[in-house]
């Protein structure tokens, strides 16, 4: 047994260097077939407007070279994550574990990373801005992850939780005075209530209806706020909200300032920072009670509607009051992250709230790998952070980024961490592989 | 054992359209014992399983469960996971409908919802981990973990069960369907797919859950080894009509039965057609 091993792995590794060297000989024989016209031959219109024609064989063979090389690089990258489907593993058993016990702290280091963000950038305001808008969209997917990742609803409106949050915040304390903490549990409250409503029309739908229905509520949603001018300004949007306070304490220059109040010099990174811990603190929260839920009946009953409703109503769970708490719960934090953006940007308008928004939290969703808390944040990092990244590329930025989620999608057809952490076990918690784990179909 | 029905099925109808998947269909199914609803592909019986589990509304008819200590429910007026939550009735399905994405002991836990909902104070005391709560849980996994041990699963109870094989699933339906507490328990071919040896450890399970807990069981079941060596009653069902009710023996040997499952000469179709109807 023992003997046989190290041969067994030596023939499989045989066999998958020759797969690779295959795949990548085809792809680029399919590169040289569609560049050599492509980059091969130029042709231009000449001055006297005859056509004129070159080649570039150079160039020609260089881009395959690169479609072979790529392929090469691509196909070890996938037998070595090991994407669903793939029977050959190149990677030795040693990098495996350290691969896994590197999983085990990317989480936690990324914790410590996240809090230490504003000493370590504190000069950088421009990091700062962009952890603050990564962590929104952290929450925002970790939020979604419960309606989506648990109880398997497809939802396309989410962002429509997003504006009734902000929006919520906005009215109460421009109109009413109400402070930033007072503002922010209303603010979840009145999203969670159009989670209900939401709810409560599409508990029939499944699937793709469902989706639908979501996706003409974001928009409704969107089009009230833009028509009902009286209450929301319309397009023009509600400015001056209030910054948040530092539980009572502004924090300004004047003399009540947390600064003065503090006996330090005022900087305006006073507020930023503060804005990067109140997102943090709120995002782990959204995170805390994501976690906590999952190991309570609501949370398995979430995730026993993701894999069978017909089981589950045979087992006595109401699944519509199931579904409604999924929405709402969702919602919910939709909200908070929603008063918060509000918060923060001092201004909003309904531009602020498109689909495109719901698209990208969706996205995070599905790239992280639904139902995945951490999965979803480095989603989030990967796509807002790597979105930024890639500024300097102008307009290519699109297409980089494209690529990047398409590779993605085939090394991890099921999210970054597609398999399924057990919520309660008895000896050893062991992940399930995702191939068992159900998407849900509304 | 304590004796009278527990449920009482009477002239149930379910139509589908312009077909009569059961018509008019009487049967009772005796408190603590175990009853089979047997008859060819197509009879009937799965059809009214659903009725009696709420999954579909009858047609017309009553179906009355009256539990030991209560007063008689009518389950046609009830939701289906109403049914499964008031009225205690737990069910499997023909083709297994396990969680395959959560582990084997996840399953069990997920049948114990309602109760452990009650006891989390719907959600906001388990969100604070009262001490309550924790206790509650801890013994539902106490409960799941007998349950596990019963159908010898105790040592795969961290595995997806969608990974095990196909009658360890059999078997866990059972015991997760068990885990709702219910005081009537209708499986849906139970002994479909397994080999001998499982169908004996089947009825093995089925009769010692009878005795422990005083279960009624409905039974489908094809396997007539099952059917004859466990159930008190047969109802045998043919083009959703009774056409034989009894114990085993008298069922085994009802011409109509025979026919029914051999097939018979036209004429003898004839005559067993207007004779049972």
């Amino acid at each position: 047994m023992t003997a046989s091993a190290p041969e067994r792995t030596s023939t499989s590794r045989a066999t998958g260097a020759a797969f690779i060297f295959k795949k990548a000989l085809i792809s680029a024989l399919v590169a040289l077939v569609l560049f050599s016209l492509m980059i091969g031959i130029r042709t231009e219109a000449g001055p006297t407007g005859q056509l004129i024609y070159w080649t570039r064989f150079g160039d020609l063979a260089s881009m395959v070279a690169i479609v072979f090389g790529g392929s090469i690089v691509v196909e070890l990258l996938r037998q070595w994550w090991g994407a669903a489907g793939t029977t050959i593993r190149v990677i030795p058993p040693p990098v495996q574990t350290t691969l896994a016990v590197a999983g085990r702290l990317v989480a936690p280091a990324l914790l410590i990373f996240a809090l230490l963000v504003p000493v370590i950038f504190y000069h950088q305001r421009y990091i700062l801005d962009l952890g603050i808008l990564v962590l929104t969209y952290v929450m925002l997917g970790w939020g979604l992850n419960i309606v989506v990742g648990l109880a398997g609803l497809l939802d396309l409106g989410y962002v429509a939780f997003y504006s009734v949050g902000a929006y919520s915040y906005a009215l109460l304390s421009t109109n009413f005075d109400l402070s930033f903490w007072v503002c922010l549990p209303l603010a979840g409250i009145l999203a969670a209530f159009w989670g209900v409503l939401l709810g409560f029309p599409v508990l029939r739908l499944r699937g793709d209806y469902l989706a639908i229905v979501t996706l003409a509520f974001g928009e409704i949603i969107r089009l009230v706020i833009i028509n009902w001018q009286s209450l929301t300004g319309g397009p023009n949007g509600i400015s001056g909200i209030p910054r948040p306070t530092f539980f009572g304490i502004p924090l300004t220059a004047s003399d009540n300032g947390l600064a003065a109040k503090l006996g330090i010099p005022f900087s305006p990174t006073h507020r930023i920072v503060f804005l990067f811990y109140l997102i943090l603190a709120l995002a782990l929260l959204t995170n805390w009670v994501t976690i906590r839920l999952r190991r309570l009946p609501i949370g398995r009953a979430w995730e026993a509607l993701r894999e069978d409703e017909v089981a589950c109503r045979a087992l006595g769970i109401n699944t519509t009051t199931t579904k409604l708490t999924a929405f709402a719960t969702g919602a919910m934090f939709g909200g908070f992250a929603g008063a918060f953006f509000a918060t923060r940007q001092g201004f909003i308008s309904p531009e602020s709230f498109t689909f495109q928004e719901s698209a990208l939290v969706l996205a995070i969703v599905v790239l992280g790998g639904m139902g995945s808390q951490l999965g979803v944040a480095l989603a989030a990092l990967a796509m807002i952070g790597g979105f930024e990244l890639f500024r300097g590329l102008e307009q290519f930025r699109m297409l980089v980024f494209g690529l990047a989620m398409v590779l993605l999608m085939i090394w991890r057809p099921r999210g970054l961490i597609g398999h399924r952490a057990p919520t309660v076990f008895l000896k050893q918690s062991q992940a399930i592989s995702s191939d068992l784990v159900k998407e849900g179909h509304g | 054992m304590s004796g009278g029905d527990i449920l009482s099925v009477d002239h149930l109808t379910m139509r589908f359209g312009g077909i009569v998947a059961v018509n008019d269909l009487s049967f009772a199914a005796g408190r603590g014992e175990i009853t089979a609803l047997i008859g060819p592909n197509g009879a009937g019986k799965t059809t009214v399983f659903n009725c009696v589990t709420g999954f579909y509304k009858p047609t017309s008819g009553a179906i009355r469960l009256t539990p030991a200590n209560g007063t008689a429910i009518q389950l046609e007026r009830l939701n289906d996971f109403r049914i499964a939550r008031q009225a205690k009735v737990a069910r499997t399905f023909q083709n297994i409908r396990l969680f395959p994405g959560m582990t084997a002991l996840e399953n069990l836990m997920v049948a114990q919802h309602n109760a452990l909902m009650r006891a989390s104070g719907l959600t906001f005391l388990g969100l604070i981990g009262a001490p309550s709560w924790r206790s509650a849980e801890k013994h539902a996994i106490d409960q799941a973990k007998l349950w596990l041990d019963r159908i010898g699963l105790l040592d795969r109870a961290d595995d997806a069960a969608g990974n095990l094989p196909y009658g360890d699933q059999r078997r866990l339906e059972i015991a997760r369907a068990m885990c709702t507490g219910p005081v009537l328990l209708c499986l849906d071919e139970p002994a479909a797919g397994l080999n001998a040896r499982e169908s004996a450890g089947l009825s093995e399970l089925l009769l010692s859950i009878r005795a422990d807990y005083g279960t009624s069981i409905l039974l489908i079941e094809h396997d007539m080894s099952v059917v004859m060596e466990i159930s008190d009653r047969i109802v045998v069902m043919d083009y959703g009509v009774k056409i034989a009710e009894g114990a085993p023996r008298e069922v085994r040997d009802d011409p109509k039965v025979i026919a029914a499952y051999l097939g018979a000469d036209e004429e003898e179709a004839i005559a067993v057609m207007e004779s049972g109807t």
